[in-house]
């Protein structure tokens, strides 16, 4: 391999019309394409001299056919000079700074001196625009200068005074030639331009390069029609003015004409290198679509950097929509019969694999059912002539194979494939799965996958890419699998584990104590790799019990111990431990629970201690297994019971609606009483504050209290038996907040953290009076969502909720970018192995990985041992 | 609040580009105006010792190349 080359500098120069015609292999005069019998015309603009693109052709220049020929440029003499766009900025800037008479810099070498430094310390900036005076004398030949204006696109005129008017005076791309002409090469450094590469009459095109046919292809439509490029049809609009500028210029005409055809030949050059300038209406295809010339080939996503070159598109892929299947372990994904059948991996036909091979060609290229062997698309000879296999001749090729060909299979169970969601931010948005091949046109996965993919059911598409070489189907199984990604780097944590359901079904199963007969028993941990029963917890009239928590044992691996709180624990200020009302006091002693309640802290994704102490103490494949275990039997759990959630969930009885009354009755009072102190100026200012915005935190206080106790006395009626309130306390979704809302109140509305404020003089609405202070009139909802909110408070939950839209909208825009450009800066970093952190250069960025050489994933919080769970585990005590 | 920057002997860094095996372009860079590099008096091409408090490791050093800030 050659060694690297370090790229010592790059230079960005200008085409001088010296160069344009020296790299030309024809001059372009016609502006026709193709005769009547569809061959090109001479020194037209599809040239044979150009390259060519029709096969069967050979190039003119190079005598090479249409696939080989790279292409070659041509030239068109324009009849008179026009500017180029890209270049107006630079051309206003050496109008500016430049004499009209001698071309000499307007400044004095001692004033250069002074922005750009001296000579052997240069360490100054470049001059600029603003560094010379407007209409200053010139300090080489004393001429005076005048103002320069420049249009949008590309007119410069020059102001002068005639009798007391102002007079612009147009300059032509000619003139302004004539005065960058005169600008002398030493006056052109300070400007930062190199005048070897780039003399500046060059921004002013005298000849047009004509790009190579081959990037600009013409198509043959269905009708046999032939349509053109638009860089073609560019260039046909510049010869087209252009030949009859000459004519005119030759003929004479008066100087109205010439200036009419000169602004137009400026106007079709200008399009074609930028059809999106400012103030020039874009050129337009026939049919009103504007065209996509030079600039725009380059510029934006789909253009040449962003939509090309960085970006490409890939083989072997397939996308379609996700749905949940619970029955499926998370390494696996269920890929549609169809997709199976289009995709394939080529086998290598070998003396050991021959007759199998054989069998699978014969099995041809469609496969009538899930459960039927795979077949093969397409057999490979050792010459790479690909044959496709098809129903006819499927025992004619099978018979043909001997080792040396390659075999086209299409997909079976357990091949691995990489699976994805974008946005890909973190490594765990594409990991690798083993193939299910399933019936249904989804792709199925197993919804405690869903954390790390950020995926949900709602439409979600993701995509599959089969890996085709036996060195990428170990590096997928080996570092992409998703048993090696269950540890997030991002914190450590596990980042799949049980979401919704199967913490609300885990937490249902292990709560408190219930006792299940054989038959039930079996019915929870049928799908669970369980193969022996422990003996029953209790023996009831000759009816063996299985405990709730022995169910949950059993899934667990032997040995396991740990101490932790659940995350229903209030932190109470004493522990109670084991005989914690809430059961939230979780023991595993020996892979036996013990007491507590397993749910979102012991198994949840982005939680998940006890996912956790699997991986460390026993590995990532045992976690997998666990987690694949624990969704099948927490959703046999969540079955066993059933849960539902209906408005009828929300109800509370009449002493609790009696109550909340009370209490957003006084809260109001409250608050009328606390604005009568205002209004009296009696209200005492807190430190730092205004009165107006001591009154305005009482009133926010009094009234977020009020809500918190409508809360309360909802929850005091709705207790364990309500799905919703399962919910919340198991962590599974939702929060006693939104129990709150639905049942109790919803509470005061803010916009940026204060109360609703704007709207009419003085009020939010005219429903009020001017300078109501009340809590109606400022957003404060008194009603439950089940209760319903009247107009106002319906208007001012909607300004509450526009707010948390937009704040969402803005963070994930900005969120976006930022990552973008860390990945851009970071990508291609590594680790070296004496612990330093480079760049692909060798240069250090960081002297130890993170400063303390530890990987996340395998830390424990940001220890590199986790002491506290070791000791835990040995005494079987939470220390 | 400034972490404490100190200029290495010529000793220490040939040490440090033994240790690690390189050269001073492979160091990471910082300017002769940096007001840091001012106060200690550093000049172009000195190395720059830079021990400062690490939210992970407690105390962490980074050695930085002095260079003359480029025109832009």
């Amino acid at each position: 391999m050659p060694s690297p080359k370090r790229i010592g500098q790059i230079e960005f120069g200008l085409l001088s019309p010296k160069e344009i015609r020296e790299m030309s292999v024809r001059k372009i005069i016609w502006a026709d394409t193709y005769d009547d019998d569809g061959f090109p015309y001479p020194q037209g603009l599809m040239d044979l001299n150009l390259g060519v693109i029709d096969p069967g052709l050979r190039c003119k220049t190079c005598d090479q056919k249409a696939s080989e020929c790279p292409g070659h440029f041509g030239h068109i003499e324009l009849a008179k000079p026009v500017i180029h766009v890209g270049y107006t900025r630079l051309i206003r800037k050496l109008l500016r700074v430049t004499c009209r008479s001698c071309g000499r810099v307007l400044l004095s070498p001692d004033e250069i001196e002074k922005v750009v430094g001296t000579e052997d310390d240069q360490t100054g900036e470049l001059l600029s625009e603003k560094d010379v005076k407007k209409e200053r004398i010139c300090p080489h030949c004393g001429d005076q200068q005048l103002k320069i204006n420049f249009e949008k696109p590309t007119t410069f005129s020059e102001v002068m005074v005639e009798e007391g008017k102002k007079v612009e005076h147009k300059l032509t791309p000619a003139d302004i030639r004539a005065r960058m002409e005169k600008i002398p090469n030493e006056d052109l450094i300070p400007l930062g331009i190199n005048p070897d590469v780039a003399r500046p009459e060059w921004t002013i095109l005298t000849v047009l390069p004509v790009p190579p046919v081959t990037m600009r292809p013409s198509i043959i439509l269905e009708n046999g029609q032939r349509s053109e490029d638009d860089l073609t049809h560019k260039l046909v609009d510049i010869i087209r003015i252009n030949q009859r500028f000459k004519e005119n210029q030759d003929a004479g005409a008066p100087q109205l004409i010439i200036e009419d055809l000169w602004e137009l030949l400026q106007y079709h050059v200008t399009t074609y290198l930028d059809n999106e300038v400012a103030g020039c209406p874009p050129a337009r295809h026939r049919s009103g679509r504007p065209l996509k010339t030079l600039s725009q080939r380059l510029k934006g996503k789909d253009g040449r950097f962003r939509g090309s070159l960085s970006g490409k598109r890939v083989n072997f892929s397939s996308r379609t929509v996700i749905s949940p299947d619970p029955n499926l372990s998370v390494s696996q994904v269920g890929v549609p019969r169809a997709v199976a059948n289009e995709m394939t991996i080529p086998v290598r036909v070998t003396t050991h694999n021959i007759e199998e091979l054989k069998q699978i060609v014969r099995n041809g290229p469609l496969r009538p059912d899930v459960n039927a062997p795979c077949g093969a698309n397409y057999v490979i000879r050792p010459d790479n002539r690909r044959l496709r296999l098809a129903d006819g001749n499927l025992d004619t090729v099978a018979d043909l194979i001997e080792p040396g060909y390659t075999v086209e299979r299409q997909l079976r169970d357990g091949d691995v494939v990489l699976f994805n969601r974008q946005p890909s931010l973190h490594r765990m948005s594409i990991m690798a799965h083993r193939v299910k091949v399933m019936e249904g046109r989804t792709f199925r996965l197993n919804p405690a996958v869903c954390p790390p993919y950020n995926a949900d059911f709602d439409g979600d598409e993701m995509n599959m890419h089969v890996p085709q070489t036996e060195e990428a189907r170990a590096e997928a199984t080996i570092l992409l699998s998703v048993h090696e990604n269950i540890l997030s780097p991002r914190f450590g944590g596990p980042i799949i584990g049980g979401i919704h359901d199967h913490v609300s079904g885990i937490f249902m199963l292990t709560h408190g104590t219930r006792w299940f007969t054989k038959e039930e028993a079996l019915y929870l941990l049928r799908y669970a790799r369980v193969e022996h029963m422990p003996p029953p917890g209790k023996v009831d009239d000759g009816i063996q019990y299985w405990s709730n928590k022995q169910i949950f044992s059993m899934i667990l691996p032997d040995q396991l111990n740990m101490v932790f709180h659940a995350s229903s624990c209030q932190n109470c200020d004493t522990c109670k431990k084991e005989m914690c009302e809430r059961d939230a006091y979780v023991r595993i002693i020996d892979g036996i629970l013990e007491s507590g309640t397993i749910d979102k802290k012991a198994i949840g994704a982005f939680d998940g201690q006890i996912v956790n102490r699997i991986i460390r103490h026993y590995s990532m494949r045992r976690a997998a297994d666990f987690i694949d275990d624990l969704t099948k039997i927490s959703i046999r759990a969540i079955m066993f019971d059933g849960f539902s959630f209906g408005i009828d969930d929300e109800d509370l009885s009449k002493t609790e609606y009696g109550q909340i009354d009370e209490v957003l009755k006084s809260a109001a009072s409250d608050v009328t009483r606390r604005i009568k102190i205002y209004e009296d100026g009696q209200l005492e200012p807190m430190p730092g504050r205004t009165v107006e915005e001591t009154l305005e935190m009482q009133i926010m206080q009094v009234l977020g209290k009020a809500r918190d106790q409508t809360g309360q006395i909802a929850g005091r009626h709705l207790g364990l038996g309500n799905s919703a309130v399962v919910m919340a306390v198991s962590g599974a979704r939702g929060s006693m907040l939104n129990l709150t809302q639905m049942a109790g109140c919803i509470g005061q509305q803010s916009v940026r953290g204060e109360r609703i404020v704007r709207g009419y003089d003085d009020r939010t609405l005219p429903h009020f009076r001017k300078g109501d202070r009340g809590s109606d009139a400022h957003g404060f909802i008194a009603h439950s969502y089940k209760g319903g909110l009247n107009p106002t408070e319906f208007f001012f939950h909607a300004i509450g909720g526009r707010e948390g839209l937009v704040d969402t909208a803005v963070r994930t825009s900005q969120s976006g970018y930022l990552q973008r450009r860390m990945i851009n800066a970071l990508q291609d970093l590594k680790v070296a192995y004496d612990g330093t952190v480079r760049s692909t250069g060798g240069r250090i960025i960081q002297f130890q990985y993170g400063e303390d050489s530890t990987d996340p994933t395998k830390s424990a919080f940001g220890d590199p041992v986790d002491v506290k769970g070791i000791v835990e585990s040995i005494l079987k005590e939470e220390v | 609040m400034v972490p404490d920057h100190t200029i290495m002997s010529e000793e220490e860094v040939s040490a440090l580009l033994s240790r690690y095996n390189i050269t001073t372009e492979q160091l990471p860079k910082i300017f002769h105006d940096d007001p840091a590099v001012k106060t200690i008096g550093a000049n172009v091409d000195d190395v720059i010792r830079i021990v400062r408090k690490s939210h992970t490791a407690g105390r962490a050093e980074a050695y930085r190349l002095v260079i003359k800030r480029p025109k832009k």
